[in-house]
């Protein structure tokens, strides 16, 4: 535990690349034909006819699906209106949505067949911005009455707390619609064979992926084999399989051919979920000396045209609403509405960004407004270290938090005295490069619902090497590495000896998988279990062999020899106790679950340069204090500390998923989408801070989105701070060089 | 992301090109480094018929002293431009402005032909030449032809080349001793500039502000009247045409032609 051990997966990654599923040469997939999707050219319309014998006479195509095709599939989700089909029948409602899919013997005739399927389309009003959809005078689904699919709406149950207030200030803000562009965009392959269905899928969880093939094909889950390869980045948008997923299995098993499919980056901007996509009004009331007494935070979630999980990210950011903070009264709402947009599912923190985003902009205007620096504000307001565990007025039950002490440190570090003295010094000599200072406190929920768990099985062969069998499913997080290290620690044995499987639910037949920075706490936790309880087998074994005392036995792990203490000539290692086993193993089997979530915390601070005459933003420094609890390897903790402070300063900075009024996307090439690139960063400078969780025996909370819910409002927040000498009270993410320039124009012009 | 079929030839010199283009005439495209082609084609946006491959064309790849001016083969690479000491030393604009092309990927595979006969108004070599007042040689089926970069550019995507005329060779005059400014801004290093300026001297020339690169005449105007760099500066937008797109509107983009015309300004006095 703490050391810093080099990822075992890398040499591979790095000299003759990973298998990937577009990689995959496995014999089940030869003279695998091609699968292509007919997408809809129209945000929202009824479809009036589809025409595929065009299609059907070009050479190579073996076989053209539509939405007809699937009525004999089972009915999606038990009469819902806004189920959301594998491939759409009646109407479409985004850009992009899956309408048909051709197959054929190569890669290049499926994108000329795919042009030839003839779709009649009837337009229909498209609902692009949210005050469309909230107006409701077109709906997507006109059975539900309403765009609304889910709320938690005011009832002014909070009116007298800010009456009381002796400030209090209002702001409506954005936390615009990002896209998660991981490198490897979404893939499957399948085959059907002997009744049987073998999907490889680049997923964050083999076995959901399982189970929804089943479920869109109405076959039995045991007839579904789901395999994950190396997995080129998800960000929570490959949990599971998508309608795509689904479809590709399904055109398996009609054309009884293998079939592969791989989606291009232009179809993964538009076809790959969205993340964030909220408007959130925020109220925050409180003393002229800093006190924070009322908190109220209403959002608008934009679901995209089905709403998978965007009920849940509204949830989760009304729970999150307060933060770090010990205020009085807290209320939050949300309503959750439908556009004619591509779907919004989980990124990167999926609903806890947005309420760190929200308090942490508050907390500034909040200070602005009272004149105070922004780090005596949260000072004042933190929940103080003796009140843990803690249940916040949205129900969460936070275990422990040392906010005061996170923010401190990660102020000392980056030097905030001398920063603020610098910026006072740029401003008084009228600098045009001026300096931003932006702070953010940050406590988020991970475990991804951890009373469902997570399985390991460990066993010893009779070579004395191990394999480790995890529910858990890494897509870029290390767990090879993660996994092995949790096994020497407890079993001395080499990691060289120690191999982790994953994702293939066959060889695993129960697993949950990699989200909500789950990994360590749950299956990290069930691996360690897994090495104790062999651990207390082998000692059972050896004391048999040995003819000794359980008591009387010791692991040398210099030698790996389990020996009676003061009989050094007699040892028994790994491989013999395995072959003592017999036929039972030397093995075991864990699924560990826990009632809790954990509740890491931290605090960043972003330092940037903004060019005044230009609006450019420069981010020159990024410090961060991100507490996960104990830390099993650092390599692995920073390496997720640091793409997630990219992340957020992405989103802070540059990134925003557009589209016209017509619900056209704009930003469906790499050359429209500006996701950030490593010449925009710093090198970032972490802190180290681990305050233990009583949740799970290693101590450890989740690390993997820390670091883009914390860096996002520091980053956003040291924009404002720097031009807000000149009047500058907010400006919207992206923080482009046209939003800085216009928001100072306004500013100097009393707009 | 995946062309349309088309016809790929290739050409052994620049004449097989010309005489190929001349078989196909509209039908064809010119293929050099590839970076603004084949992603127009993979979008399907660009469908030629024909693809004529000058790739491999290596007599158009060169960087020659000609003692007044200095000639650049039109296949040179953009990498090549930024690491020359022949133009570092007499064209220091041109060599750094294209060490700000793209990224080092693009900058090994784009060439200052392609980039300047694409005729992209937010492409920076453009605007480059045009501060330069270079010539550009163009071969076609009735021989070889002078333009020189002030009539070369004739409206978005179009320039004076015919369709079965290949761009061979530029020729860059070599300015006296006077001082030079390249401001690109960007959001990002990779990307094409929402404004820039090309100073060489007095002579401005501006990228995207407009359906083509243009000359900055009416900063021009006011510097050789005797303007100061600050009050010819403001002069910048005059005369132009700038787009809007996701980056920028035409107001910011007026805004930072000003800005960055005054500071190519300043520092290529400096």
């Amino acid at each position: 535990m703490g050391t810093r051990v080099v990822r075992v997966e890398d040499p591979r990654l790095l000299t003759t690349g990973g298998t990937y599923t577009d990689d995959l040469r496995e014999p089940e997939l030869t003279g695998a034909a091609y699968v292509t999707f007919v997408r809809s050219p129209y945000a929202h319309a009824r479809i009036t006819g589809v025409d595929v014998s065009a299609a059907r006479g070009v050479p190579g195509v073996v076989e053209v699906l539509t939405g007809q095709d699937t009525d004999d599939l089972p009915a999606p989700a038990d009469g819902n209106p806004t189920a959301e089909p594998m491939l759409a029948k009646d109407a479409v409602r985004y850009v992009g949505e899956p309408v048909a899919l051709v197959v054929t013997d190569g890669r290049y005739q499926g994108e000329d067949a795919a042009d030839l399927v003839t779709v009649e389309y009837e337009p229909l009003p498209p609902v692009v911005d949210l005050e469309d959809a909230l107006r409701g005078e077109t709906l997507l689904f006109p059975e539900s009455g309403s765009n609304v699919l889910a709320a938690a709406q005011d009832e002014g149950a909070g009116d007298d707390a800010f009456a009381a207030c002796e400030v209090v200030v209002e702001h409506t803000i954005v936390n615009q619609r990002v896209a998660p562009v991981p490198l490897e965009t979404r893939a499957a392959a399948a085959a059907w064979a002997h009744d049987r269905l073998t999907v490889w899928v680049s997923t964050q969880n083999a076995h959901w992926a399982r189970d929804a093939v089943a479920g869109g094909l109405g076959i039995d889950p045991s007839a579904v084999r789901v395999i994950t390869p190396d997995v080129g980045g998800g960000f929570g948008a490959k949990i599971g399989a998508d309608r795509e997923g689904v479809a590709v299995a399904w055109a398996a098993k009609r054309t009884g051919r293998p079939v592969r499919w791989v989606e291009t980056r232009s179809e993964n901007l538009v076809g790959m979920t969205h993340g964030r996509g909220q408007r959130q009004t925020f109220k925050i009331g409180g003393t002229r000396d800093g006190r924070i007494t009322a908190y109220r935070l209403d959002l608008v979630q934009d679901a995209g045209a089905y709403p998978r999980m965007a009920t849940l990210l509204a949830t989760l950011t009304k729970s999150m609403a307060s933060g770090v903070y010990d205020i009085p009264h807290v209320e939050a709402y949300f309503q959750v509405a439908a556009t004619n947009t591509t779907p919004v599912a989980a990124y990167r923190g999926a609903g806890r960004p947005e309420a760190t985003a929200a308090i942490e902009r508050a907390v500034d205007m909040f200070a602005a407004e009272i004149g105070m620096d922004p780090r005596e504000v949260r000072r004042r307001n933190f929940i103080a270290p003796d009140k843990f565990p803690h249940t916040t007025p949205g129900g969460m039950e936070y275990d422990t938090g040392e906010y005061a002490a996170a923010l401190d440190r990660v102020l000392a570090a980056a030097g905030y005295d001398e920063l603020r003295a610098e910026q006072a010094r740029r401003r008084e000599a009228g600098d045009p490069v001026q300096l931003g200072i932006g702070l953010s406190a940050y406590v988020e929920i991970t475990g991804g619902v951890p009373e469902i768990g997570e399985t390991a099985r460990l066993v010893v062969h009779d070579d004395g090497t191990v394999t480790v069998l995890t529910g858990s499913s890494p897509h870029g997080q290390g767990h090879a590495t993660a996994w092995a290290m949790l096994v020497h620690d407890e079993l001395g044995i080499p990691m060289d000896k120690i191999t982790v499987r994953h994702g293939d639910t066959d060889a695993i037949p129960v697993g949950i998988g990699t989200f909500g920075s789950r990994s360590l706490q749950l299956g990290g936790t069930a691996v360690h279990q897994a090495a104790l309880e062999v651990k207390e087998r082998a000692k059972e074994l050896a004391a048999d062999e040995l003819e000794a005392d359980k008591a009387d036995l010791e692991f040398d792990t210099a030698d790996g020899l389990w020996r009676v203490r003061g009989t050094p000539d007699i040892g028994l290692d790994w491989g013999r106790l395995a072959q003592l086993a017999g036929s039972d193993g030397l093995a075991a089997d864990v699924h560990f679950t826990s009632d809790k979530s954990t509740f890491p915390f931290g605090a960043h601070v972003a330092v940037v340069e903004v060019d005044a005459e230009t609006g450019k933003v420069r981010l020159v420094r990024h410090v961060t204090v991100d507490d996960a609890g104990p830390v099993l390897n650092p390599v692995l903790a920073e390496g997720q500390r640091q793409g997630g402070i990219a992340q957020g300063a992405a989103q802070a900075l540059l990134e925003e998923v557009l589209y016209d009024a017509q619900g056209n996307p704009v930003t469906s090439t790499l050359v429209d989408y500006p996701f950030i690139t490593a010449t925009e960063l710093p090198s970032f400078e972490l802190v180290d801070m681990a305050t233990p969780t009583p949740l799970n025996p290693l101590g450890v909370k989740g690390i993997g989105e820390a670091g883009t819910i914390g860096a996002t409002p520091a980053v956003q927040n040291a924009v404002v701070d720097a031009v807000s000498h000149l009047g500058v009270r907010h400006i919207d993410m992206p923080t482009t060089p046209e939003r800085v320039w216009t928001a100072i124009n306004e500013a100097r012009t009393g707009q | 992301m995946i062309p349309a079929t088309f016809t790929y030839r290739r050409a052994e010199s620049a004449d097989h090109a010309v005489v190929l283009v001349g078989e196909h005439g509209d039908e064809a495209k010119l293929l050099a480094g590839g970076h603004s082609l084949l992603p127009l084609m993979k979008l399907r946006l660009a469908v030629p018929e024909v693809v004529v491959d000058i790739g491999r064309v290596r007599e158009l790849s060169f960087i020659r002293d000609l003692g007044d001016q200095v000639a650049i083969g039109a296949l040179t690479r953009h990498h090549d431009l930024e690491n020359s000491a022949l133009l570092a030393r007499e064209l220091p604009l041109l060599a750094h402005a294209a060490g700000q092309v793209g990224d080092p990927q693009v900058r090994h595979r784009g060439t200052i032909g392609g980039s300047l006969a694409h005729g992209d108004p937010a492409s920076d070599l453009p605007a480059v030449v045009l501060a330069l007042e270079a010539t550009l040689v163009a071969r076609g089926p009735n021989g070889t032809r002078e333009i020189a970069a002030a009539d070369f550019y004739r409206g978005l995507f179009e320039t004076a080349l015919e369709p079965d005329e290949l761009l061979t060779e530029v020729r860059v005059p070599k300015p006296a001793g006077a001082g030079w400014s390249f401001q690109k801004f960007t959001k990002r290093a990779i990307d094409w500039a929402i404004v820039g300026v090309a100073a060489q001297g007095d002579k401005v020339a501006l990228v995207n502000m407009g359906p083509t690169p243009l000359r900055a005449t009416a900063v021009e105007r006011a510097l050789a009247d005797g303007a100061s760099v600050e009050d010819a500066a403001q002069r910048a937008a005059e005369g132009t045409e700038p787009p809007a797109d996701l980056n920028a509107g035409p107001a910011f983009r007026e805004h930072l032609a000003r800005v960055l015309v005054r500071r190519a300004l300043e520092e290529s006095r400096a």
